[in-house]
């Protein structure tokens, strides 16, 4: 027996038949193709699954695909493109914050929302507030020293917009 | 190679590769489907020592989705064979290593938690798993055996029938003459029992793969998350299947991380292949993290007593290492040559000691087999040798670099012959040690601790002055020592008619980069943009026979191929720019991606070369071959030996047992540096995988064979919180055997940061007087010895 669910996904709407133990992130990997999102632990640990659920960053393997009905879910699909990097993503590739790739996409969306909590975190903040991912490769300090350099470039553009707004 | 007319090579070049990992657009296997394809779910051991009585698959079969449910006397019918060992080591007396064969499921009897009994294949993974339970495996359970020292005890359950005792061998290496000579002679011996704690990889991208066959073609594809595809496809081709290797094809697309976990051919390789041929649909296996934990190769395990013989001026005369090495219920691919050849050769480290001997017992236990894991073998020998210097340091009362120093293999003494086989071609440790006690500002020490005092913290520093030895080898020394594959790299340069370059590598990248790297190279020889030039591997289907990537050796091996065939192409392409410009072969000179006539302003460019190679109008045919594209095989020479100097400095709670690294310095020698970017950005990956073992992580079994650790719950690996900011810089001695003159970076940090760690730790410890603390060094195991050594100080 399926469910059909509808919401908001990177901007458009889609509809889905899911069966009701079916997880968020299987939705969104399975039935709808985007596989940037990944699954790396089966306890909720590893954050390589993380999405935005009405803003807030959510491991999609916590989540039932029902409860998402009527949300705005946005991916890493969907917060930028390769010919239009949002500022994180950007700031990954400029500081090496990335080998292997596969945590890369859920840390990316664990850090914007960490920026859109606190614009001007310390070194401790982004590490304290990145702790629900996991990298193997870089060992972090890539990872912390891009979520610094986008934080400040994010808010020299903001005072930038306010200055001529 | 990197002068000054270099454009790209030593640039902070930053990657290609991050374009589609930063959208989402990777293409991990898991990520991959084919048409009608189903889905596999292993049943596995939940007990660790048992003879099987009967596996019952009834209920699974009628379950709703299932195509079919496949157990070991099914495999066994087929004549599958069992994974193949790819190393083979004597013992001392000059008998083979015992070798029991290890089936991709077993039929008669389990010998781990975790080994593989039965697959359901069925339309969905969910069902699959769903119907997996319904699997009911009868046991009779028999006595498991976890600790290595244990097996060997008289009375031990035997885990395989042809090996009683569960010696797989008994080795050595050194003279062990001289060092009991030695040792008559010393003035002072410093002896230490050394624990290398058991630890799960844990790449990110779970294991993953997809068997596919199609009975028109006879062709058979195996996509599979696997850091050397070829190697795959020799081994399951030849010994597992025994299909010829032109009918299988194995492809390793994007991988999320291997640190050595991805070399080796799995059982569900094995499986889904099999299942596949059987049902001619494609059948993919995902591990759950919990598969992972349970059945991945796990690293390291020994139990070591060393001792150092010194003489009245602390001068090194002998070490003595013996060794216990759990390998697990099975021999993994290269599991005999990780506690042998890629440890016991480097138990010289930085040091002249003049004699050495070490003897390592491999042992069976009812625990998931053991292979290589970052560094191999190369970390727990830098852990034997940094941990018993700093001892002998503490017992002669010495500053630790200043004893160090004393016993370094001195510059001009290159190229150096060691008591353990190796030849280490260059170094410079003095300059390496100079460097990171500069760095680490190790002069200031003492006001920190004393600062550090009236905080009620007590600070500590530790040292690790590592070696290793990287890009293994020249094929025919690893042949006699026991390797049953060669150990070469391959390349092919082919050159498009419009003059692009599409380079096909032997090496794999899951991390490492190469698209980027090997770019530069190759950009830079031909004087071309790196755009234009595309970096393929992972798929036996495109490149030539290469063996992938383990044991830092992408660029050593790997990149040296690449540059030997791009010196074809370019020594190629002078024949045809003579011709085209009416002058000798030997006038002709190649820079700045230009042929020029010597002492001329005639010119062509590269791309007008590989034009007419393509439409050969105006082209010397009756000479010249069209086309432009080259292979290149390399074979080195000798391994490299990357060293440095890694500093530690830690505050420990004494209340509650917490170390906190403050501070943590690394001053490397990697020789010439491709992407100094990169090579930071392993550097910091490696030392939080040596921070992890030295603080946080421990494979841990419990007495029936029950894994403890069998989650991110349970298992503690490093997260942002957990680490520093690290100080990394690189001093330059080039290798002086590869073109490049490059050494390897890869495994560095996660092989002098253990000992650097606990040194700092133990020199935290020492005023109270702690005299060892185990790895990992966790709050409670720090307050334990705090606790015990006041006990001590009280009684």
């Amino acid at each position: 027996m399926t469910t059909a669910v509808e919401f908001q996904l990177n901007g458009r709407a889609v509809h889905v038949d899911v069966q009701p133990e079916t997880l968020l992130v299987e939705a969104l990997r399975t039935n709808l193709g985007l596989t940037g999102t990944h699954v790396g632990c089966d306890t909720s640990q590893c954050g390589a699954c993380v999405v935005h659920v009405d803003g807030r960053s959510v491991k999609s393997c916590t989540m039932l695909a029902v409860q998402a009905a009527g949300t705005t879910v946005t991916t890493i699909e969907g917060l930028g493109s390769a010919t239009a990097l949002h500022p994180m993503q950007a700031a990954f590739r400029e500081y090496h914050a990335l080998q292997c790739g596969f945590c890369t996409p859920g840390m990316i969306m664990s850090a914007v929302e960490l920026l859109q909590r606190n614009p001007n975190p310390t070194e401790g903040e982004v590490r304290a507030g990145l702790d629900g991912n996991i990298c193997r490769c870089t060992g972090y300090h890539n990872i912390v020293a891009a979520v610094l350099g986008c934080a400040k470039s994010m808010r020299g553009r903001a005072a930038t917009e306010k200055a001529h707004g | 190679m990197a002068d000054a007319a270099s454009r790209l090579i030593g640039k902070a070049v930053r990657r290609t590769e991050d374009l589609r990992f930063i959208t989402g657009r990777g293409q991990f296997t898991d990520d991959l489907a084919r048409r009608h394809m189903l889905h596999a779910a292993i049943v596995r051991a939940n007990v660790a020592h048992a003879r099987i009585k009967s596996v019952d698959t009834q209920a699974a079969r009628s379950a709703p989705g299932v195509v079919a449910v496949y157990a070991g006397a099914d495999l066994a019918a087929d004549k599958i064979g069992g994974l193949p060992c790819g190393w083979a080591v004597k013992n001392q007396d000059g008998s083979p290593q015992s070798e029991p064969p290890h089936a991709a499921l077993q039929a008669e009897r389990v010998r781990y938690v975790g080994d593989q009994v039965a697959v359901v294949v069925a339309e969905t993974v969910e069902q699959a798993r769903a119907a997996a339970e319904l699997v009911d495996v009868n046991y009779e359970e028999l006595p498991a055996v976890i600790d290595g020292r244990a097996a060997l005890d008289k009375g031990a359950t035997a885990i395989h029938e042809q090996t009683p005792g569960n010696l797989c061998f008994d080795w050595g290496l050194g003279d062990a003459a001289a060092v009991d000579k030695a040792f008559r002679g010393a003035a002072h011996v410093v002896k230490l029992d050394l624990r290398n704690n058991r630890l799960i990889a844990n790449a990110m991208e779970p294991r993953c793969c997809i068997g596919d066959y199609d009975a028109s073609t006879g062709e058979n594809t195996l996509i599979t998350a696997s850091q050397n595809p070829h190697v795959i496809r020799l081994l399951l081709g030849a010994f597992v299947f025994g299909l010829p290797e032109h009918k299988l094809r194995v492809i390793a697309p994007d991988v999320g991380g291997g640190f050595g976990s991805k070399i080796y051919p799995y059982p569900e390789d094995v499986i889904v292949l099999w299942a596949a041929r059987k049902l001619g649909r494609p059948v993919k296996w995902t591990a759950s993290r919990s598969e992972a934990f349970l059945s991945d190769a796990q690293g390291r395990d020994h139990h070591t007593h060393v001792e150092l013989a010194l003489d009245k001026d602390a001068n090194f005369l002998a070490l003595k290492v013996q060794t216990v090495a759990n390998l697990g219920a099975y021999l993994s691919t290269f599991a005999p040559a990780v506690p042998t050849y890629l440890y016991g050769t480097l138990l010289a480290g930085t040091y002249k000691t003049p004699a050495i001997f070490c003897n390592v017992k491999g042992v069976f236990t009812n625990t998931a087999p053991v292979d290589a894991y970052r560094g191999a073998g190369r970390p727990e020998a830098t852990f034997v040798v940094e941990r018993i210097v700093d001892q002998a340091a503490r017992q002669l009362k010495m500053d630790p670099a200043e004893l160090r120093r004393r016993n370094f293999i001195p510059v001009g003494a290159f190229p150096y012959q060691t008591p353990v086989l190796l030849n280490y071609d260059t170094g410079n440790y003095h300059a390496t040690l100079d460097k990171g006690l500069k760095l680490a500002d190790y002069a200031g020490f003492p006001g920190r601790r004393a600062e550090a005092n009236k905080r009620g913290k007590l600070r500590g520093i530790g040292l690790s002055t590592y070696i290793e030895a990287c890009g293994i080898a020249p094929s025919n020394v690893a042949g006699a020592l026991g390797a049953r594959a060669g150990l070469f790299e391959a390349a092919t340069i082919r050159v498009n008619p419009t003059g692009s370059v599409t380079v096909l590598t032997g090496s794999h990248s899951h991390g490492q980069g190469h698209e980027t790297t090997f770019a530069q190279v190759v950009a830079d020889l031909l004087g071309i943009p790196m755009e234009n030039v595309e970096i393929v591997h992972g798929d036996t289907g495109k490149i030539p026979f290469g063996m992938g990537t383990y044991g830092s050796r992408s660029l050593a091996v790997g990149g040296t191929a690449i540059v030997n065939a791009t010196q074809k192409v370019i020594d190629k392409g002078r024949r045809i720019a003579a011709h085209l410009l009416e002058a000798s072969v030997e006038d002709i000179e190649f820079a700045a991606g230009r042929y020029v006539v010597r002492g001329t302003d005639r010119a062509k460019a590269f791309g007008e070369i590989a034009f007419a190679a393509y439409v050969p109008h105006n082209y010397p045919l009756d000479t010249v071959e069209p086309g432009l594209e080259e292979t290149a095989f390399y074979d080195p020479k000798n391994f490299t030996f990357p060293s440095g100097c890694h500093v530690c400095e830690v505050e420990v709670d004494p209340d509650t047992g917490v170390v906190e690294i403050v501070r943590f310095s690394a001053a490397d020698d990697f020789g010439n540096v491709v992407n100094p970017m990169i090579v930071e950005g392993q550097v910091h990956g490696g030392l939080v995988q040596g921070i992890g073992q030295a603080l946080l992580e421990n494979c841990v079994y419990d007495e029936t064979g029950q894994l403890l650790t069998g989650s991110y719950t349970d298992y503690a690996m490093p997260r942002a919180d957990d680490v520093p900011s690290f100080q990394v810089v690189t001093e330059c001695t080039p290798c002086t055997h590869n073109v490049l003159g490059v050494k390897g970076c890869g495994e560095a940090g996660a092989i002098g940061a253990p000992p650097a760690v606990i040194n700092a730790v133990l020199d935290a410890l020492t005023p109270l007087g702690v005299t060892d603390i185990p790895m990992p060094a966790t709050p409670h195991t720090v307050w334990s010895a705090i606790a015990a050594a006041r006990t001590r100080r009280t009684a």
